[in-house]
């Protein structure tokens, strides 16, 4: 049984107007596209509305589309407890792929941006811990990109790998702690 | 006679003291798998905590976009391995509302009893792990004992203990097997007491109380936005279930009771899982009495495979018809959909792109455990390094899951 849609599309179009994409509803959830600039201020608004309330965070996942243009895409899904009705929003981004970070909003955006950044290596502005969550501290690349091998690059750990030289890639997000 | 020197401390010198970090785990009985937390501590106080995780990652998503739709249910079973039946459904659901079918009834009332069936599996094994973690091993042997039951339950079904990747796309793999309505029914009448059983020995032990009571509290607004779901989310008092808000399957048509405590502390989270387990026993009985007669596979020769595998031997359509799903699997329409199920642990949701090819493009686990495992962050009344222990207990991360 799918959700029935809930949400008033009116109040938000007013507010953002042109800027956001209204995508209609796709198996019972609404979908809009928002330019990554317009993020934060876009998950306050439907967090902070009254009429809205998105007050959690389901999920944040990053999406390849390589070699298709604009390359990533990073996807919210946001739920009302209130009103029992979720959303989801989407940011296209282009390479390397950088949109601002959301912790601020939800603090369990925390590990879902870490966890998109290690796999997709999409930066998020302002996330106060960007580091690798999964792959260790020093790994280079980003695996679950569509052009990394499904069998990794072929080194001294990994016979099996694919040829090649790993993509260098600077890992500025490499922070030991404490 | 032995003479006792003093010692002391020179006016005005503070006691040397410095800060220490300190590794638990990943190798650690009560990390419950492979987690390590770097604890910065002062004397016994933990400061600061900073999980790593990932010493389990193997990839599921990656791999899940070089497999066919129905290759990936193995892949899902190893998500949280309590409780695969859960994931195999949640999958399932959401393959099922891409291609816009639904199960038949009676598969949707096998997948929720052996949904429910894996909830008291993946329950007990925290009723029992609390304690121990705490020091009362006693519970654990005995919940074991219970476990066994399910296992033998879940092994008759499907053939497998642990891995029982038992659901299919449009339906289950096999029906139920004769001789197992009296093997479940002989469980429903056993089970009960025993929950009684575990609650005696540990509800007025006074150290577990101590232990749990106040410790790692959670109010309601922290957890929310800490992203908790399930029971431990219930334990802080906010009444939200997937199976009564969003009924899948035949969840609407099933009469049972959302458990919710307002404390929020290590007590809480146990304490729910335990009533939830009688409210689990509930839908299991309702399901083996409403139980309908009927087919277990959708009648859709493109996604389902011969129901009789012996047709495969005399009719060439049904052995094309398994070849070609074996080897090639289905194509599933173009279009992208999130669905979440209310697994043991919480909101476990699929986000599946599907390009229109027999593997999809992406799929993207929202895994219940990965999002509560950040919970440590935001517990209060746990200074203690002991207390750390209870409220990674109540939290009941499944390591396999949080690191997919």
């Amino acid at each position: 049984m799918s959700v029935e849609p809930f949400l008033n599309r009116a109040l938000i179009l007013e507010r953002f107007g042109e800027t956001i994409e209204d995508l209609g509803t796709a198996h019972g959830i609404d979908v809009f596209v928002v330019p990554p600039e317009k993020i934060v201020e876009f998950c306050r608004f439907l967090k902070d509305q009254p009429e809205f309330r998105f007050n959690f965070l389901s999920d944040i996942c990053g999406v390849d589309h390589y070699p298709g243009t604009p390359r990533f895409e990073a996807v919210y899904h946001l739920y009302s407890l209130p009103n029992r009705c979720r959303v989801r929003i989407k940011c296209r981004l282009g390479d390397p792929p950088e949109v601002p970070s959301v912790t601020g909003v939800w603090r369990t955006a925390n590990w879902h941006e870490r966890e998109a950044w290690d796999m997709y290596g999409i930066r998020f502005t302002g996330h106060p811990d960007l580091r690798r969550i999964y792959m260790w501290e020093g790994f280079e690349g980003f695996p679950q990109r569509k052009d990394f091998p499904l069998k990794g690059y072929k080194d001294k750990l990994n016979p099996f790998g694919a040829e090649g030289p790993p993509p260098t890639q600077p890992d500025l997000a490499t922070r030991d702690i404490p | 006679m032995t003479e006792v020197t003093e010692l002391t401390r020179p006016e005005g010198e503070a006691l040397n003291s410095k800060e220490v970090l300190l590794n638990l785990g990943p190798q650690h009985p009560s990390t419950h798998g492979v987690l390590r937390l770097v604890l910065q501590l002062d004397g016994e106080y933990v400061e600061r905590v900073d999980p790593h995780i990932g010493y389990l990652h193997r990839g599921t998503e990656k791999l899940a976009e070089s497999f066919t739709y129905t290759q990936i249910f193995p892949l899902t079973d190893r998500l949280d391995y309590l409780c695969p039946p859960s994931n195999n459904l949640a999958f399932a659901i959401a393959v099922e509302k891409l291609l816009g079918i639904e199960a038949p009834i009676r598969a949707q009332y096998i997948r929720v009893m052996m949904a429910e069936l894996a909830r008291i599996s993946g329950h007990l094994l925290i009723t029992g792990a609390l304690p121990m973690d705490l020091g009362a091993m006693t519970a654990l042997l005995y919940v074991m004992r219970e476990r066994e039951m399910i296992m033998d339950l879940l092994e008759m079904v499907t053939g497998a203990r642990m891995h029982t990747s038992f659901c299919r796309v449009g339906g289950i793999r096999e029906d139920l097997p004769d001789g197992f309505f009296p093997k479940i029914r002989e469980f429903c009448d056993i089970f009960p007491n025993r929950i009684r059983d575990y609650e005696r020995l540990l509800e007025d032990n006074r150290v577990f109380l101590k232990r749990t009571q106040g410790i790692g509290v959670l109010s309601a607004e922290d957890a929310i936005d800490l992203g908790l779901s399930g029971p431990n989310l219930r334990a802080s008092g906010v009444d939200w279930d997937i199976r009564r808000d969003e009924p899948y399957e035949i969840y609407d048509r099933l009469d049972f009771n959302v458990i919710t405590r307002n404390e929020g502390d290590c007590y809480a989270r146990w304490r729910c899982r335990v009533d939830e387990m009688r409210e689990s026993m509930r839908i299991i009985e309702q399901c083996i009495e409403q139980m309908p007669e009927g087919p277990f596979q959708v009648d859709m020769p493109t996604i389902a495979f011969p129901v009789d595998k012996e047709r495969v031997h005399c009719s060439m359509e049904a052995l094309i018809q398994h070849f070609d799903l074996s080897a090639y699997g289905f194509s599933v329409p173009k279009g992208e959909v999130y669905s979440a199920i209310e697994a043991p642990k919480g909101e476990l949701g699929f986000y599946i792109i599907s390009d229109g090819s027999p593997k999809p493009f992406r799929m993207k686990v929202r895994a219940p455990s990965f999002v509560n495992l950040q919970a440590v962050f935001g517990v209060t009344n746990a200074r203690y390094l002991a207390d750390m222990i209870a409220v990674l207990g109540s939290l009941d991360p499944v390591m396999a899951e949080v690191d997919k």
